[in-house]
């Protein structure tokens, strides 16, 4: 057979072609089910074979419309972007799975799938994209799609957190694009390798560093970083629990990737004072997250800070730079996507059972749900990163990395938040497993034992991820490469 | 308040109107390749021509006179659009790799087609399909 060459473009041509296909029945919940799960599945599978080469062959590129590297649209497809590309796919697996058993019919007959799909495309795609205007508009994509799935539904409170969220996200997005202006101006050209490569030969003049920290304001902003997080707590209360899951885990580690990519290939030169500012902001987001994980009682909420919490470690390894660090913030990047479903769904069957999100609603449910109660435990201990689960290799590399650069403040800040984030979550198994059982009026709590099947295995894929970090590793390591040395991403792109 | 419907200036220049405005918006959408214009232009010229029908009648007798489901519409733009550009793996060249020849056509004499037309028609008719509906979306809610 011979080389296929679109395939970094097939986990974006996947679901865009089925949400399209989709567009023609939006009525048959059928047809929607069944077609939206084969374009996930085949994402998958896509994504499966994309990494096998990746793995064998280096680096894979494909310039749209055949125009070469810097003037055309590349969509290269390095180890890091195929396993971000592969685990946000199977995490979209397992919440439309999850979404199937819980939601409403009104949803399902108004585009639930069609914008679960487009969402997909704009991830999958802002993760391979190599142009830096194409990045804003894969942005935009799955922006538009999240626009239509908060509102879906549009109960009161969905209507004002919504529009909030819009207001936010179209100013970011107004903010990108002069960042991005800002940039073509001094380097002109917007395909990201080549940008690079200007960057270096321009040394770096003052407006390189106004326009890192321009960048970092603007993916601050989709990313939820401290001070710029102040929307998310209360946007991602609004929307029901399947797409609270497919938004904490996936949308703000897009913004993660985006500051982790910008600032490992173009800003890289003068990191004195960019990455300074970076790693500041990580460890405030840190403390900020926790304080707001330990001061609610209400499930959701807890869950919603600790996705600040995740951001700000993983970007705390981008900012230390050394080889340990950021092999630990990719792979604590991928657990975090992980186990941030896994919590949301599980929380959401608890929420389901007590019809009610306040941990006083909720007490006694491992009585009538063992299972949901020890998978939720062993959910929370790879959050926290107890050692044989998926959370522990990737804080231990990133706070070995953090020493190595000489800083004590942070990895400190982050052990001690690694403890903060285990009281958070077991104050809800306490909470809402152990102590007396209470009456339970969930609509829903009929449901409790068939949606606990896509969650546990969501839980079971951390286990594995946990376990078997030893055949991972090599994976991390060539994600890792061309973020310590641009040279080999820039080479891959622009072949010379 | 109901208007009553005494707009017969207003109707009666429409009808002449919306056919100078649609053969506009098909030169405006054809020229694109060598002179300003395209899809984007095309499909809200089209939809203008629309927009002016729906102000001198009402939205049902649009209906009457064209039966269309514009969200359908949209998926069928989409639907071209990726199609076009999907065309190219069958060749096993980059998506969205156009090809372009020349024909003799019956009437046309020899003409140069290009895929890029297609993908044009694509975003046509996506941008009649959203224009469309948000407008008759709004115009039907209270």
């Amino acid at each position: 057979m011979t080389q296929m060459i679109n395939l970094p473009l097939l986990p974006i041509l996947i679901p865009l072609l089925s949400a399209v296909l989709l567009m023609f029945f939006p009525k048959r919940i059928k047809a929607q089910r069944v077609i939206s799960m084969i374009g996930i599945a085949g994402t998958i599978i896509a994504a499966i074979v994309l990494a096998a080469e990746v793995k064998a062959n280096g680096i894979q590129t494909v310039n749209l419309g055949s125009w070469p590297a810097p003037y055309g649209i590349p969509l290269v497809s390095d180890m890091l972007s195929v396993l971000l590309v592969l685990t946000s796919s199977i995490l979209t697996f397992f919440v439309v799975w999850y979404a199937m058993i819980y939601m409403d019919e009104s949803y399902e007959r108004f585009f639930f799938y069609i914008g679960v799909m487009f969402l997909l495309t704009g991830i999958n795609g802002a993760f391979t994209t190599g142009d830096i205007f194409n990045l804003f508009v894969f942005f935009e994509v799955f922006l538009i799609a999240s626009y239509l799935l908060i509102v879906l539904g549009g109960k009161s409170g969905q209507l004002r957190e919504s529009i909030k969220y819009l207001l936010i996200n179209v100013i970011s997005s107004a903010l990108f694009v002069t960042a991005v202006a800002y940039l073509y101006s001094v380097v002109g050209t917007l395909n990201m390798a080549d940008i690079s490569q200007r960057i270096d030969e321009l040394g770096s003049p003052g407006i390189i560093t106004v326009i890192a920290i321009f960048f970092l304001i603007v993916f601050g902003l989709k990313g939820a970083i401290f001070p710029l997080y102040f929307w998310l707590p209360g946007s991602y209360s609004a929307p029901p629990i399947p797409i609270l899951a497919l938004f904490g885990a996936l949308l703000t580690k897009v913004g993660v990737y985006s500051i982790l990519r910008t600032y490992t290939l173009f800003f890289y030169q003068d990191q004195g004072y960019t990455h300074q500012i970076l790693g500041v902001l990580a460890l405030l987001s840190i403390v900020v997250g926790v304080i707001g994980a330990i001061a609610y009682r209400d499930v959701k909420t807890i869950i919603i800070y600790n996705i600040v919490i995740a951001v700000g470690v993983i970007l705390y390894g981008v900012s230390a730079m050394t080889p340990a660090a950021l092999e630990g913030a990719v792979f604590y990047l991928l657990h975090d996507m992980v186990i941030k479903a896994a919590l949301f769904l599980l929380v959401g069957i608890m929420m389901a059972i007590a019809g009610a999100s306040h941990l006083n609603k909720m007490g006694g449910m491992i009585r009538d749900y063992p299972r949901i109660g020890w998978t939720y435990l062993v959910a929370a201990f790879a959050l926290a990163g107890i050692p044989p689960l998926s959370g522990f290799i990737g804080k231990l590399l990133i706070v070995q990395g953090g020493f190595e650069a000489g800083d004590m403040v942070g990895p400190i800040i982050i052990l001690l938040s690694s403890l903060l984030v285990l009281y958070s979550a077991m104050k809800i198994f306490m909470n809402g497993f152990w102590g007396t059982p209470k009456e339970y009026h969930g609509a829903k709590a009929h449901l409790a034992n068939r949606l606990w099947v896509p969650a546990a295995g969501l839980v079971l894929i951390a286990i594995a991820y946990g376990v078997g970090s030893e055949a991972v590793y090599p994976f991390i390591q060539m994600a890792v490469e061309p973020l310590i040395d641009p040279a080999i991403y820039i080479e891959a792109v622009l072949k010379e | 308040m109901k208007k009553q419907p005494n707009d017969l200036i207003l109707q009666t220049v429409t009808t002449v109107i919306s056919f100078i405005i649609f053969l506009f918006s098909i030169h405006l959408f054809f020229a694109g390749h060598y002179t300003p214009g395209g899809g984007f232009i095309g499909g809200l010229m089209t939809a203008a021509a629309l927009v002016l029908l729906l102000l001198a009648y009402d939205i049902k007798t649009l209906n009457t006179i064209l039966p269309f489901d514009y969200r359908l519409m949209t998926a069928a733009g989409l639907l071209i659009a990726v199609l076009t550009g999907a065309g190219a793996l069958l060749f096993n060249e980059p998506f969205l790799t156009h090809a372009y020849d020349y024909f003799e056509l019956p009437l046309l004499g020899e003409t140069s087609l290009h895929t890029a037309v297609l993908f044009d028609i694509g975003v046509y008719l996506t941008v009649i399909g959203v224009t469309m509906t948000i407008i008759q979306t709004i115009g039907e809610s209270e």
